[in-house]
């Protein structure tokens, strides 16, 4: 019997850079094709699937996480072995060097190079990704070619660990989101109908999201990720909002750079919480993005917010998060949805 | 149409929170549109049905107002905010700021090191008179406006959100003015322009239109030292030939420049460098919609201190009525 748990260690362990989800597709389709009605893989790869009311729908409501994560594609081989990279998705170049990866789809284990410490003569510059090399142990180009192509992918090795209520691993974005839909499909009917979109190329620009939506034309959309916490040891003593904090529960985004999570449907999400005493934070508004931005604008319009895992460390090679926030999100879009009704939506 | 031009101006509606406006608007206009309905995203949508044989035309004006989102309320009570829209700290500084529910607040600044500099949004914060964290009246995700009245400087009007609360205006002025036409007319006040245009690229979605005519303000290049543009306020509508964010089909600017020659109305070709509207989210819809503009010269665009000449407003609604009254003739550029 798969647990939220192990689901979400099988999720954060398989690779699926942007553009390359088919292992971590595989791996939803497996966990959901029981649960629900219908489903179908899209010409972009999103994975489609209706699970139907219970009854006749009140509404129709998209429910999206995306399956890609960060990672780096591989451009070609150096001389002496090593693979040149380039970032796919935002990664901060002063977190590569000396971290452990995984290339392509054999998962060829290869090291971040760096220069250690007793090398180092005082230079403390952070390099740049372009000065950057993958060594997966070939003596020479000739023998990484042999291992590696040019386009494959690659993805931090990063084992998912759970201890004392935390988590950690790498792909927390989304797979925290993937993991609170998969356990939302694998649960009760409820009185909408739920369209699940597990979409692709989130990272690069919302791309999955915006056909998802297209094809499903919901009447009100939920966009599940993961969200920054800046809550961060050691704490800043500043009198500043963080943007979400660990253990305070689901992360309701009001804003972010451009987008406006649906007044009603935030005051949906608040009432709900409220009522059945599960917790829930608005998390700081302004910056970043989810794939909300990608949703609204299609069609007609679709009213959507997002909620969010608050999740430290987001980008890197191991991101932390409590289960128990996890869980939180699960109860509050489960309880907020089957609650939906058209008179939430009405306007005069 | 100045009264209606007041209330319109005072009325709250940031980004994303345009109900006062819409339901202002919506009496405003309810006598005179043959149907009245609300897009999903907030869009007011009124139309006119004309005889058959003509178009189906697409205006808009947008009801939202650059404004604040409360991030961060501190120890003392002091608010930090996040903008809505494009917020220019170095207008902002000293406003009084409005919440929803009236509560007004002083935007102010940090002390600064360096004063030579304009402040960044991240020095600024709301005075709303609290005196702790726990007195707070306001919450994180309160959002706020310029709180500024009506001001008259002999023909021309100082206000805050003339953009684009004059294109609503002149919208509810043309629907009222147009007695005949041909065409079957989309008069749509729109949400959440200053961002995204979400509510203009998913009304057009849902209307399908053969023209979309934004009706909105533009920049000018007629106050000291102002960056060059051919744009002069009081000297009519500006029909727009490209700005930031598009270029407008040459075959509808061509037939507003052809139309308001013929009647003699005065105008001038807008070419803005520093902002786009509505249309140029709506051009891209379905398989493409041509898309122009009538733009009214405005001064100090995103301040709390926006200035037009009531003459170019009267001027803009006679050319909307001259394109909507007839048929429509468009010769290729």
């Amino acid at each position: 019997m798969a647990s939220l748990l192990t689901n979400l260690k099988t999720l954060s362990n398989a690779p699926g850079v942007s553009g390359d989800e088919t292992a971590v597709r595989r791996i939803a389709i497996d966990l959901i094709k029981d649960h629900v009605d219908e489903w179908r893989v899209d010409t972009m790869g999103n994975v489609l699937a209706v699970k139907h009311a219970r009854g006749k729908a009140r509404l129709r409501v998209m429910l999206d996480a995306h399956l890609d994560e960060i990672g780096f594609m591989i451009f070609g081989a150096n001389d002496d072995g090593s693979l040149k990279f380039r970032a796919v998705g935002g990664i901060d170049d002063r977190i590569l060097p000396g971290k452990a990866v995984l290339v392509g789809p054999d998962r060829i284990p290869g090291v971040i190079g760096v220069k250690p410490i007793h090398l180092l003569d005082g230079e403390m510059n952070v390099a740049k990704i372009e000065d950057l090399a993958i060594d997966i142990g070939a003596a020479n180009a000739g023998e990484a070619n042999n291992l590696v192509t040019v386009g494959q992918t690659a993805t931090f090795a990063t084992e998912f660990r759970t201890w004392n209520g935390a988590a950690s691993g790498k792909a927390l974005d989304d797979r925290a989101g993937c993991a609170v839909l998969i356990e939302i499909l694998r649960g009760p009917r409820l009185p909408v109908e739920i369209l699940a979109a597990f979409t692709v190329q989130e990272e690069v620009g919302l791309r999955g999201a915006q056909v998802a939506a297209h094809t499903f034309d919901p009447d009100a959309a939920v966009a599940l990720d993961a969200t920054p916490a800046n809550d961060l040891p050691p704490v800043i003593d500043q009198d500043l909002s963080p943007n979400t904090r660990l253990g305070h529960g689901p992360a309701i985004y009001v804003m972010t750079r451009h987008d406006l999570s649906d007044p009603r449907l935030v005051q949906h999400f608040m009432t709900t919480g409220d009522a059945l005493k599960i917790p829930y934070q608005i998390r700081q508004p302004g910056g970043g993005g989810t794939n909300a931005g990608g949703i609204i604008p299609t069609r007609s319009g679709v009213p959507t917010i997002s909620v969010s895992v608050p999740t430290r460390y987001l980008h890197s090679p191991a991101s932390l998060i409590y289960v128990k926030d996890v869980r939180a999100v699960v109860a509050l879009v489960r309880e907020s949805v089957a609650r939906l009704t058209p008179q939430v939506l009405h306007r005069s | 149409m100045k009264e209606l031009i007041r209330k319109l101006v005072e009325s709250f509606g940031p980004v994303g929170f345009e109900d006062e406006v819409r339901a202002l608007i919506r009496a405003e206009i309810k006598d005179f549109a043959d149907e009245i309905r609300v897009g999903k995203l907030g869009d007011l949508i009124a139309i006119k049905k004309g005889r058959s044989g003509g178009q189906k035309i697409m205006l808009v004006a947008h009801m939202d107002e650059i404004g604040l989102m409360v991030t961060h309320v501190d120890k003392r009570g002091f608010l930090r905010v996040a903008p809505l829209g494009g917020v220019f700290p170095l207008y902002s500084v000293g406003a009084r700021v409005r919440f929803a529910d009236g509560r007004l607040g002083v935007l102010e600044t940090d002390r600064r090191e360096d004063t030579s500099k304009a402040p960044t949004l991240d020095q600024l914060y709301i005075d709303v008179g609290a005196t702790s964290q726990d007195d707070c009246p306001v919450k994180v995700g309160d959002v706020a406006i310029f709180h500024q009245g009506l001001e008259n400087v002999g023909d021309r009007l100082i206000a805050k959100s003339l953009d684009d609360r004059i294109g609503c205006a002149i919208l509810i002025e043309t629907l009222r003015r147009l007695k005949q036409t041909p065409h079957e007319v989309y008069f749509v006040f729109s949400v959440q322009e200053e961002t995204t245009s979400a509510g203009a690229r998913t009304t057009a979605f849902s209307i399908d239109p053969d023209i979309a005519i934004a009706v909105d303000v533009t920049g000018t290049g007629d106050t000291p030292k102002a960056q060059p543009m051919a744009v002069e306020m009081g000297k009519g509508p500006a029909i727009k030939v490209r700005d930031a964010g598009m270029i407008a089909d040459p075959r509808v600017k061509n037939w507003m420049v052809q139309r308001a020659e013929a009647a003699k109305i005065p105008y001038q070709l807008e070419i803005f460098r520093l902002g786009t509207t509505d249309v140029q989210a709506v051009q891209t819809v379905r398989e493409g919609v041509p898309s122009g503009g009538v733009v009214v010269p405005a001064r100090y665009v995103h301040s709390q201190v926006e200035m037009i000449d009531l003459a170019d407003v009267e001027n803009t609604v006679k050319l909307l009525v001259e394109l909507l009254k007839k048929p429509i003739v468009m010769s290729n550029a």
